[in-house]
């Protein structure tokens, strides 16, 4: 009871802080979001109050049917939130492409591209792939370590804290509240929340780890334990600033010039390399050998890779500052090191297809190893790309084209993407408790939905990107420019009308998600044929085996 | 192999020990990399002209970051033949010495804007900016338009140059002490300006937007822009003169 | 943990012994190719390093062994296009603006490079095919503000259009008759009807008949008597179909109440005299580019007086 009273007191406080802030700020971006800190303030007061009847309440949807062994009820929100926003931030994406190939869509302020374009990078990474990165942690670090959550009520906050800060940081954009910093845009306020936030989810986390059943720990948690430290590192640093008030939005970087772009991209890059590598690869070391049912390659190379990938991904940052007023000997840094993170990046692929070693047949008969599969070929795609477009006479060409949007989106829309739907696929009838999928054919659409829209997507930005960067350095025989910046732009449009119709076909998927998920969470089963006539075959179903092997045998 | 593998077992089966050696594998890159810039005297070139934004260009800068003008244009000419051709002189890392935080960009949907000070009309600027397709048909984009209905808000830029001379912008005490004023003279093609332009050499005194009763946000963003570029000579920057007949200068 | 290892049937490889949630590791070994190609990538990244500059120091970075640095690299390119251009180069800041034509070759040449030129620094203005917009002169028809001979052409360019502190400028300025008080809305109606007239947008009317006053005690210093304009003051010819700011009688009112005109760099301070040159030929090559007429010859082009 005293807890409790502490507790909805301490709300309660916050709630009033947040209030007295917003009638002190000195804008009213700050003061929106002081208000929207005060709702969220006032909605854990009533939560932590109302608790003795939620249990009443929550038994609906979001209630587990059988408390089980594991603490899933942060894991069963976090996959709702995961496809919630996955929408949102697919549907910014479409729309924002959309802005390019019809300026008009541009409705000024709010919807301008310019406020749009960070809500749809922040929507996609941090509270699609964000919300999946956690739900799926806390589930699988629960279940490799064989214990329930440590700390089950900072994971709660954790979840809502998350929540809280996606809000604030999208309704910070449209507002205009926004420190220019690309992945990053947040301003001071919502980064020192977002601390505390991460905080809470490493304690979490490693708490779970520190109170484990079994001896090792498992290398998904490897990944997972990198990119939160990793990113914390990242997070605090980059967002190092000054703010006009404390009560006002603004903020100045702690740093100027050369070394705020470096900070900046040391930050960005190493955002792809952990939170959507990383990170996903922790995801893909569980649940594809679960959904293969079948063990993990090589252990070896997972160590190998694991040390490699993190140790040589931090240097990669300069990469994304090629040929500028870096100086050069960090630009050849950054280069190498992208070269040499070839083969880390390509071990975890490596160990995803392999682990299917025995089970190929399962491509042709389970959608969600095909889902898998093709997110792996993907990863391997833009892992290969990614060095390619480091090599600075690549760059010349790629940097500052839409090559590079092509590039994030084959492997945002086809590894980070994909590897989250085969998931949530795998999550959601156990998490509650289902029989299955309420259908396993939406799946393939999904996959096939999916996979059109990202081959329409990254062609177009391939041929845009290269076309732009080719034209704007196009010679006539006499050694001038050839084109004008506008003709350039005017050469775009086709190629970004294709770009948004992959973008619709890609969202289109995703909803056909939503219904198959929707469905199944309320027990619903779809009467359908079976994906496949042809009946399994398991002299067809061989694994490759090394000649060694196979001399040995005799 | 197989030693390292025994070895590795270790670092599996506790986890502060993988979460140390995991931090420090991830800790040496950035500190390498970035550390080094702060320190190594020739990373931002000693160029003559280079001085703080004034006040209004600083309130047109804020404007800038708020609408995202970076996602669709670079403020960064790399040293390539059709760039500095199409652009101007590439840029130096000393021009962006005042610049919290940094836009360099990373993609261009529209043209760079490093050195677009002084090269249209303000007029064009504001019609630009209104309306972007009048002037270029080309053009994807966003208008821009209610910039010009918009009054800058002209209360609190001695507190933002507070906060820029606590990050390193040698702002004197005078500017801070004036920063309000400053604001407003800029814009004012009839008032004295004082000593704005002695403080910050070459500041663009007038009103930038076609509305002289006004002070708005317009006024504050077409500042900036023509001001970007303007203040270094990169002619005159011994050693890194690249001429070249048939580009602009 | 040896404990529970076991040789995985399907692919005749042991397992590591662990089982976590039911998944368990092979101890395949790395694939040769991997760890071979991985190795690779590392020696490419040393010997890029020892080529190139790259680790940092105390006082400054390792500047590799090539001697390379990107500013460097453009220095020589630059170099070696300024060497390619050279013979054309000097001949086109040999030679007067005015005899370009009489050599082809180089008025090629000159037409090619000033194509390059606008669309750098002109089409945001002037539009990609040279052909203006509202506010911005069409370059490709043969009405031209302030002379269109490729001298008058160089003289605008260089010197720019109404740019404050410059000596030189092409500078006039067109009165705002109505919002300073100096015609009433009446007058205004007036003397757009007599516009209208003259352009052949409107019949003849009283007003018109009112308005011919008007513009003779206001207008025609400027636009001349006969409202065919005047190049010292860039004053547009007003019987022509060809409007900067419109034509109908809204924007002539309009023009007329609240005075327009344009402004243009000084170009002369941003590009080298050459490619002045250059911009200029191009731009008379557009279309509507006038012969040369030395001044004296015909006192009624009244253009080169100031070319």
């Amino acid at each position: 009871m005293e807890s409790l009273a502490l507790r909805a007191g301490g709300w309660l406080l916050l709630a009033f802080l947040a209030v007295a802030a917003v009638a002190t700020a000195a804008d009213s971006g700050f003061a929106i979001h002081m208000a929207i800190f005060a709702m969220a303030a006032l909605a854990a007061l009533w939560v932590t109050i109302s608790r003795a009847d939620y249990g009443a309440i929550g038994r609906g949807i979001l209630r587990a049917p059988d408390p089980g062994r594991y603490d899933d009820d942060v894991i069963r929100w976090g996959v709702v939130a995961t496809v919630f926003w996955g929408i949102a931030g697919f549907a910014a994406g479409l729309f924002i492409a959309l802005e390019l190939a019809f300026p008009l869509l541009n409705f000024d302020p709010y919807l301008n591209f310019g406020r749009v374009r960070p809500l749809h990078t922040s929507a996609v990474i941090f509270a699609f792939g964000g919300n999946a990165l956690i739900a799926t942690s806390f589930y699988v670090v629960q279940r490799t370590c064989r214990a329930r959550l440590a700390f089950p009520n900072l994971a709660r906050f954790v979840f809502w804290g998350y929540q809280l800060f996606i809000v604030l940081a999208a309704s910070g954009y449209l507002l205009g509240v926004t420190q220019s910093r690309e992945y990053a845009e947040p301003e001071w306020y919502v980064d020192l929340w977002l601390t505390i936030v991460w905080v809470a989810y490493a304690a979490v986390f490693i708490g779970t780890i520190v109170k484990r059943k079994e001896p090792h720990i498992y290398v998904a948690n490897w990944f997972y334990l990198a990119f939160i430290l990793t990113i914390a590192m990242l997070h605090i640093v980059n967002n190092l600033a000054i703010p006009v008030a404390l009560t006002g939005s603004h903020s100045y970087s702690a740093f100027a010039g050369v070394q705020d772009a470096l900070t900046q991209w040391w930050y960005g890059h190493n955002a792809v390399g952990f939170f959507l590598t990383a990170g996903f690869l922790a995801m893909m070391y569980y649940f594809v050998p679960k959904q293969a049912e079948r063990p993990v390659y090589s252990y070896r190379l997972s160590i190998l890779h694991f040390w490699s990938l993190i140790f040589l991904y931090i240097w990669a940052g300069p990469h994304h500052l090629h040929y500028t007023a870096l100086p050069d000997w960090a630009q050849t840094l950054g280069m190498v090191f992208s070269i040499m993170l070839w083969m880390p990046s390509w071990g975890g692929m490596i160990n995803g297809l392999m682990t299917l070693n025995g089970a190929w047949d399962k491509i042709r008969t389970d959608p969600i190893i095909r889902m898998m599969v093709m997110a792996l070929a993907f990863y391997g795609m833009a892992t290969f790309e990614g060095p390619m477009l480091s090599i600075k006479a690549v760059n010349s060409l790629s940097h500052y084209t839409d090559w590079t949007i092509g590039h994030v989106h084959a492997g945002a829309l086809g590894w980070n993407g994909m590897i989250t739907f085969a998931a949530i696929y795998y999550l959601v009838p156990r998490l509650w408790a289902r029989q299955r999928l309420y259908s396993l054919r939406m799946v393939n659409w999904h996959f096939w939905l999916a996979t059109l829209g990202i081959v329409l997507y990254a062609a177009a930005m391939w041929v845009s990107g290269i076309t732009q960067g080719l034209m704007w350095r196009e010679y006539g025989a006499d050694g001038y420019l050839v084109y004008s910046f506008s003709e350039t732009v005017a050469a775009m449009l086709p190629y970004y009308v294709i770009r948004s119709a992959g973008g619709l076909l890609y969202l289109a998927g995703a909803i056909v998600m939503v219904v198959n998920v929707w469905r199944t969470i309320l027990g619903h089963l779809r009467e359908e044929r079976p994906m496949t006539e042809a009946a399994y075959d398991p002299a067809a179903d061989r694994p490759i085996i090394s000649t060694a092997v196979l001399a040995k045998e005799g | 192999m197989s030693n390292i593998i025994t070895r590795h077992k270790k670092l599996e089966r506790n986890v502060t020990l993988l979460a140390v050696f995991a931090f420090v594998a991830v800790a040496i890159g950035g500190i390498v990399e970035i550390a080094p810039l702060f320190w190594i005297d020739n990373t931002v070139e000693k160029v003559e002209g280079m001085r703080p934004y004034t006040p209004l260009e600083q309130a047109g800068r804020n404007i800038y970051v708020r609408e995202g003008c970076y996602t669709c244009h670079s403020q960064m000419i790399r040293p390539f033949r059709d760039e500095v051709e199409r652009y101007g002189h590439y840029s130096l890392a000393a021009e962006s010495m005042y610049d919290h935080p940094f836009q360099w960009g990373s993609k261009r949907t529209g043209p760079d804007l490093a050195r677009v000070g002084n090269r249209y009309s303000d007029e064009w600027h504001v019609q630009h900016l209104t309306d972007p397709r009048s002037v270029v048909p080309e053009s994807v984009m966003p208008p821009y338009a209610f910039l010009a209905n918009t009054d800058l808000n002209t209360g609190d830029m001695a507190a933002h140059l507070k906060a820029l001379r606590r990050v390193g912008v040698p702002y004197s005490a005078t500017d801070i002490a004036k920063a309000n004023a400053d604001l407003v003279l800029q814009a004012d093609a009839d008032a004295d300006p004082g000593d704005l332009v002695a403080r910050y050499p070459k500041a663009q005194v007038r009103d930038f937007d076609g509305d002289p009763a006004r002070l708005t946000e317009m006024d504050a963003l077409v500042a900036y822009l023509q001001m970007l570029g303007t203040l270094v000579d990169t002619q005159s920057t011994a050693g890194q003169e690249v001429r070249s007949p048939g580009a602009a200068r | 943990m040896a404990d529970n290892k076991h040789v995985d049937e399907a692919t005749g490889t042991e397992t590591v012994g662990h089982e976590w949630d039911g998944i368990e590791e092979l101890d395949t070994p790395m694939p040769r190719w991997w760890l071979w190609t991985f190795a690779a990538t590392i020696v490419f990244a040393i010997g890029y390093v020892i080529l190139y500059p790259a680790l940092p120091g105390i006082a400054g970075a390792t500047e590799g062994t090539l001697g390379w640095t990107s500013r460097g690299q453009l220095a020589s390119e630059m170099a070696a296009e300024q060497d390619r251009r050279a013979p054309v180069i000097a001949a086109l800041a040999r030679i007067p603006i005015e005899r370009l034509p009489e050599d082809g070759t180089l008025m090629r040449a000159a037409v090619e490079g000033g194509r390059s030129i606008f669309k750098v620094a002109c089409v945001q203005c002037h539009g990609a095919g040279a052909a203006g917009g509202e506010g911005y002169p069409n370059l490709n028809d043969d009405d031209w503000l302030w002379g269109g001979d490729l001298k008058a052409i160089e003289y605008t360019l260089i010197h720019g259009i109404r740019q404050p502190g410059h000596d030189e400028t092409r500078m006039s300025q067109m009165p705002a008759f109505g919002r300073d008080g100096i015609l009433d809305p009446r007058a205004i109606a007036d003397v757009t009807s007599y516009i209208r007239l003259v352009s052949g947008q409107e019949p003849a009317s009283a007003a018109a008949r009112r308005g011919k006053n008007v513009f003779a005690t206001n207008c025609a210093v400027c636009h001349g008597n006969d409202a065919k304009g005047n190049r010292t003051f860039g004053a547009p010819n007003l019987t022509d179909p060809i409007w900067l700011y419109g034509g109908s009688r809204q924007a002539i009112a309009r023009t007329v109440t609240n005075s327009r005109y344009g402004v243009m760099p000084a170009w002369g301070e941003k590009l080298d005299p050459v490619t002045i040159k250059m911009l200029a030929a191009y731009v008379h090559s557009l279309g509507g580019g006038e012969d040369f007429v030395a001044v004296a010859r015909d006192p009624e082009i009244q253009v080169d007086e100031r070319p």
